[in-house]
């Protein structure tokens, strides 16, 4: 392996030489349309920031234990085409769909919304879910959006964020006004169609709940073919005083794409924000998760379930920042080594000074079913307030060999004992799911890889 | 023993108690009830200093001193003992060494004679039968990992070993089953002498079939409603709160158990 | 809980100034200065080559100011004197040669170097600046066959061993301060335990500094051979001055097959007034190899004072069944900062080790608790358990806990587990009502905090380290 040195050298090199990013930037730049002023300044800040910084190298103590040199050196083409529809058909993106928001849904081909696609008739009227790029250029959206986006998706020091920024275009916005509660999910289904093309998308998500408004928002992720691409995306969520926003993130990226990902949630006073993560695609994936609360009495549950196959790759960094005082925040992750695969947990944990009341608890448990998996665990705490309550645990390990005597002294083969088990480790993150749908892909997905026949048994 | 003049005490602003008067001689067993939230509880941490409370009117004597300007610890070394309702847990602290340097901290007080730990492992052993506990107790911390019935238990355990001359038992019958409640009572009449005085504050009649009172008082709204014998108790339990509950607001002050009679009959 | 605050302000006790004729080389650090030290020690040739070459790759190292979570300014490495010893015959065959002043600065602090007026069982080396002035018990020990000795002398009488031994475990290059170390070192205790010998006494050697420009750089090499076993503490403390002084040590311990090596340090440097003037920059280096099968390595700390504390007693556990241990105490207050922990490298079969780390932060100070566990692919069946907890007194200081888990076996097994706690209104009020000052209440809430630590301290330590934190109960520690 090459020094830290060289590698920065290296990425620093292959962005410089290709400069695929510089010239796309320039194309969407150029591009005509009425797209304002100040979007076109926050594209352009946004790209000298990355073209000063680069791509991370594992020096950086947030990159440490990931190495996106494979990314850099990838020669991926920004997608940046506005009017690309690629023919797909309802049917081929039918396995995709969650019945719970079947009329309730934004599709995405490449990062480029697809109105014929989407279905949107279950919405109240008041509900603003439209394309990003359309809200950027209609001036009654425009508004709430210029003062909402990249407020708290900062670029500086995030090299991925500030690349989404430069090509911010397509994506979604989200706006619940006041008091609005919308009772479908709405799904955000962002399909990849890349098959030889090395494509590179970046979505962009906001979502604005405005005062004690209530909704619940499904991102997920997902393949055509078997491609190689990358997808950088960058979701901010706005809670404000007494809303309630549930999230769910499906990340089932292709087993030979590049995910990388930024959420990041403020949260109002007396809001809520449930997250619940799953990753199961990708070859190499990263999702950095940020929640602050920026006010007092709010509430947050940040839950995770990576499971992971051999040649796989899977970072989650999240930062919990308790700012102001009475706020509580649970964190459970958890994930599931199979093969040759690696996870990496880094949780932060911040209680701020004068943040008294703070109630935070954070987990984290690795289950290794494989000797050649690795997995990097990191919980962090940093707290400077005298009462309050704070804890966390991290633990790896493999299942436990009493609880699998158990079930095979009770006629279970090892095998399915061992797949039992494992289902049930994953369980505690599955079971909290509200949507059912998703559980139901989510219990398939962990059966299948477990290569398990409970059924036949 | 102790004298209590019309005492109004508040928390966080708001007046708990309204106006308590009250006396304890010693030999004296006084029963304190009243439904929730009727300052019972109060009264019992106002008589052991706690923080949180502030006396805003009255005063009380104790052996003839102002109780009120003695910080908690002085109280308790003068032999002031509160039996809380929900026993604190003190990590890593053993039993046995929290209770000895309680124990001398007292001697030391009364220019008496201090414990080796060897000395004071005996006479722990011999007040440990009190309240039939098991050895193994002293050595785990205090209160960590205790049943609810084992904290009571060994909230009397603590008296046993520091002799109060007024006890202040605060609801140590709630959460208990019958066979703990019989322990613990057995253990507080075991405790009693000429020389002391022990004020139970409950809820129900239930721990007064145990240690018989020789004055019940009736706590509503922050006063007392109602003052009898031990069958105002008995009376209590039969016809419930309810018939006392608005009392407190409505009535300033209390009620001789005459009046009380006079108006059972008109019921 | 101000109140809690108050008690924690306490007079530091050791701030004296021994008035003693010290010779002293001028500040600043080239090759020179490295030959210059090396000559006042008549070394051989090839611990100045051992010098050189730490200090040559010094030169090209950065001081890590990156990720700890520490802050002061920058340290001026040329303002430094790193050789300053009193004035007294090299050699000193017996107590009887040591000046009378050094001697009477050691019982005043609480350590008589005279044998008859010592704890029976405890040997000392006694370290002042830059030099070793007194080893106690040294021929008792030696009838059985242990070593105790300054490390000049085992340079000078037991070459072979340090050169076998000298760097094998923290090597010079291994950080900046090791380093710098390895390049000046000027003293420090030399300890070998041959083969099945249980050392019959417990070793101790303290540390003083008392010139206000030196630094001190000493050395700790402990060698316990196949199925030896030994206890050795360290205590330190220093004069109060208004600047800033630097202690860079290095501690290497080896335990070979069935050896056991137990280490405890009650650490007391001056820490700085309240605003934080003054107070030692304590960068230390401590590691133990547990070389050999079925060994075992077991630090233990109690961490009080230094401004900046920058500190990860580690153990390679090599040796299969071999196990690392670390407690830890450390109390920061004022303007105190502390970033310290352990590493625990798991290399060898069933390998086991424990962390208990508890942390009390008070006044403005910044505690952080920084740990590495790392299960490599060969360490079948590894453990590790790890606990950390915190608690914050006042609301100005700072808890920090940063754990490093990588876990490269599946058979390993690492838990880790953290919470922070504070001294309750409840708990107080609790231990008032039973006749017990606030004053003792907080120091028996705090001792109760720290008990697992404290029970593996030997017993005159632990009665120190409960002084220490301002306790006042009588030896009920366990």
């Amino acid at each position: 392996m090459a020094a830290p040195d060289d590698l920065r050298k290296m990425s620093t090199q292959i962005f410089t030489e290709e400069n695929s990013y510089s010239l796309a930037h320039q194309e969407l730049q150029e591009e005509p349309g009425r797209v304002a002023s100040w979007v076109k300044r926050l594209r352009d800040e946004a790209f000298e920031s990355f073209a000063h910084s680069g791509f991370p190298t594992t020096e950086q103590e947030e990159w440490k234990y990931t190495n996106v040199v494979q990314i850099a050196k990838a020669k991926f083409e920004p997608f940046i085409k506005s009017d690309a529809d690629e023919g797909i058909t309802q049917k081929q993106i039918a396995p995709f769909i969650y019945e719970e928001a079947n009329s309730s849904r934004l599709v995405f081909i490449n990062g480029i919304f697809n109105e014929r696609l989407s279905s949107l008739e279950s919405l109240p009227g008041e509900t603003v879910a439209v394309d990003l790029a359309r809200a950027l250029t209609e001036s009654e959206q425009a508004e709430i959006v210029r003062e909402y986006l990249a407020r708290s998706a900062d670029v500086d020091g995030n090299p991925f964020t500030a690349l989404n920024t430069a090509f911010l275009s397509g994506g979604a916005f989200l706006f619940f006004p006041a008091g609005v509660v919308v009772e479908n999910p709405i799904h955000l289904l962002f399909i990849s169609s890349a098959e030889n093309s090395r494509f590179a998308s970046f979505p962009r998500v906001l979502i604005v709940a405005g005062r004690g408004s209530s909704a619940t928002v499904i991102e997920s992720y997902a393949s055509l073919k078997q491609g190689e691409y990358f997808t950088d995306a960058v979701v901010e969520v706005v809670i404000e005083d007494d809303a309630r926003i549930e999230h769910y993130k499906v990340q089932n990226e292709s087993e030979k794409a590049f995910h990388v990902a930024r959420t990041i949630a403020e949260l109002g006073r007396n809001s809520s924000y449930n997250s619940t993560v799953i990753t199961l695609g990708a070859r190499l994936s990263r999702h950095d998760i940020s929640v602050n609360f920026n006010h007092e009495g709010a509430e947050c549950w940040v839950d995770g379930l990576y499971i992971v196959e051999d040649g796989q790759h899977t970072d989650t960094h999240s930062v919990i920042d308790h700012k102001l005082p009475h706020c509580t925040s649970r964190q459970l992750y958890k994930g599931i080594l199979n093969g040759k695969s690696r996870a990496v947990f880094n949780g932060k944990v911040f209680v701020r000074q004068g943040a008294q009341g703070t109630d935070a608890m954070q987990t984290n448990r690795n289950l290794m079913l494989s000797n050649d998996a690795r997995v990097d665990t990191k919980p962090q705490l940093e707290i400077f307030a005298d009462d309050v309550k704070c804890a966390h645990g991290a633990t790896v390990g493999q299942l436990e060999e009493e609880e699998l005597f158990y079930l095979v002294s009770r006629g279970l083969h090892t095998e399915l004992a061992r797949n039992l088990l494992t289902y049930g480790f994953a369980e505690e993150v599955v079971e909290k799911i509200k949507i059912d749908s998703i559980k139901a892909q989510l219990d398939e997905a962990v059966l299948n890889r477990l290569h398990a026949r409970l059924e036949a048994q | 023993m102790l004298e209590i003049r019309d005492l109004h005490a508040s928390i966080e602003g708001k007046e708990i108690l309204k106006g308590i008067s009250l006396s304890i001689n010693k030999g004296e067993v006084h029963a304190i009830m009243g439904p929730n939230g009727s300052g019972k509880s109060t009264l019992a941490k106002v008589l052991a200093g706690h923080p949180q409370y502030v006396v805003t009117k009255g005063e009380v004597l104790y052996e003839g001193r102002n109780l009120l300007e003695m910080p908690p610890d002085e109280r308790a070394r003068e032999g002031i003992f509160l039996a809380f309702q929900y026993p604190v847990e003190v990590p890593g602290v053993s039993n046995s060494q929290f209770l000895r340097l309680a124990y001398n901290e007292k001697q030391k007080h009364l220019n008496e004679e201090e414990l080796d730990p060897l000395e004071f492992k005996d006479l722990l052993k011999e007040r440990a039968r009190i309240v039939e506990m098991d050895e193994s107790f002293m050595n785990r911390s205090v209160n960590e990992g205790f049943s609810g019935g084992e904290k009571k238990r060994n909230e009397i355990l603590q008296m046993a070993v520091l002799e109060p001359k007024l006890a202040v038992l605060d609801e140590t019958d709630s959460g208990l089953d019958i066979d703990a409640l019989r322990i613990v009572a057995g253990g507080v009449n075991k405790l009693r002498t000429p020389e002391n005085a022990i004020v139970l504050v409950t809820h129900y009649q239930r721990l007064l079939n145990y240690i018989v009172p020789d004055y019940v008082h009736v706590l509503a709204g922050g006063r007392i409603v109602r003052e009898g014998g031990k069958e105002l108790a008995l009376e209590l339990e039969e016809k419930g709160y309810d018939w006392i509950k608005n009392m407190g607001t409505e009535r300033s002050g209390a009620v001789k158990e005459k009046s009380f009679m006079e108006e059972l009959q008109e019921l | 809980m101000s109140n809690i605050e108050l008690l924690t302000n306490r007079e530091y006790k050791y701030g004296f100034v021994t008035d003693i004729e010290s010779e002293t080389i001028p500040k600043g650090l080239t090759e020179d200065t490295i030959r210059l030290i090396s000559a006042k020690k008549q070394e051989p040739e090839w611990m100045l080559e051992f010098r050189l070459k730490a200090y040559r790759q010094w030169l090209t190292m950065k001081e890590p100011r990156h990720w700890p979570n520490i802050k002061y300014p920058e340290v001026n490495y040329q303002d430094v004197i790193y050789y300053s010893a009193p004035k007294q015959k090299v050699n000193k065959a017996s107590l009887d040669e040591v000046d009378p002043e050094l001697l009477r600065t050691f019982e005043k602090l609480g350590i008589p170097l005279q044998e008859q007026k010592q704890l029976a069982g405890v040997a000392i080396d006694a370290v002042f600046d830059s030099v070793s002035v007194a080893t106690t018990y040294k021929e008792k020990l030696k009838k059985h066959g242990v070593i105790f000795c300054s490390y000049t002398d085992a340079i000078r009488d037991y070459p072979e061993l340090v050169k076998k031994y000298l760097g094998s475990v923290v090597p010079v290059g291994d950080n900046y301060f090791a380093a710098l170390n390895s390049a000046v070192f000027s003293d420090g205790s030399f300890v070998f335990v041959p083969k099945g010998v249980r050392c019959p006494m417990e070793l101790s050697t303290y540390f003083r500094i008392n010139n206000q420009e030196s630094g001190q750089f000493e050395r700790t090499l402990i060698i316990a051979e196949e199925g030896a076993s030994v206890s050795y503490n360290e205590g330190c403390t220093a004069p109060k001055f208004d600047k800033n002084q630097l202690h860079a040590a290095v501690v290497e311990l080896v335990a070979l097959d069935d050896a056991e090596i137990k280490y405890s340090t009650v650490q007391n440097w001056y820490a700085g007034d309240e605003e934080g003037k003054g107070g030692i920059y304590n960068f230390v280096t401590k590691r133990g190899k547990c070389a050999g099968r079925n060994s075992k390595i077991s630090w233990t700390q109690v961490e009080t004072g230094s401004a900046i504390t920058w500190k990860y007693p580690s153990c390679i556990l090599q040796g299969e069944n071999s196990i690392g241990e670390f407690y830890s105490v450390a109390l920061t207050n004022h303007s105190q900062q502390a970033d310290t922990g352990t590493k625990m490298i798991h290399l060898g079969k069933n390998t086991r080790s424990t962390i208990i780390s508890k942390g009390i932060s008070a006044g403005k100070s910044n505690n952080s608790y920084r740990g590495l566990v790392k299960v490599m692919p060969k360490a079948e069946g590894a453990r590790n358990y790890t606990q950390c907890d915190s608690m914050l007194i006042g609301s100005r200081c700072g808890a920090n806990t940063f754990p490093y888990i990588e876990v490269m076996n599946n058979t390993a097994r690492v838990e880790h587990e953290a919470s922070t706690s504070k001294i309750s209104e409840e708990q107080l009020f609790y231990l008032q009502q039973r006749g017990i000052s606030q004053e003792d209440a907080v120091s028996l809430i705090i001792n109760g905090f720290c008990k697992a630590v404290f029970r593996e301290l030997p017993m005159e330590f632990a009665v120190e380290a409960q002084r220490l934190l301002g306790l006042k109960l009588e030896g009920s520690v366990g």
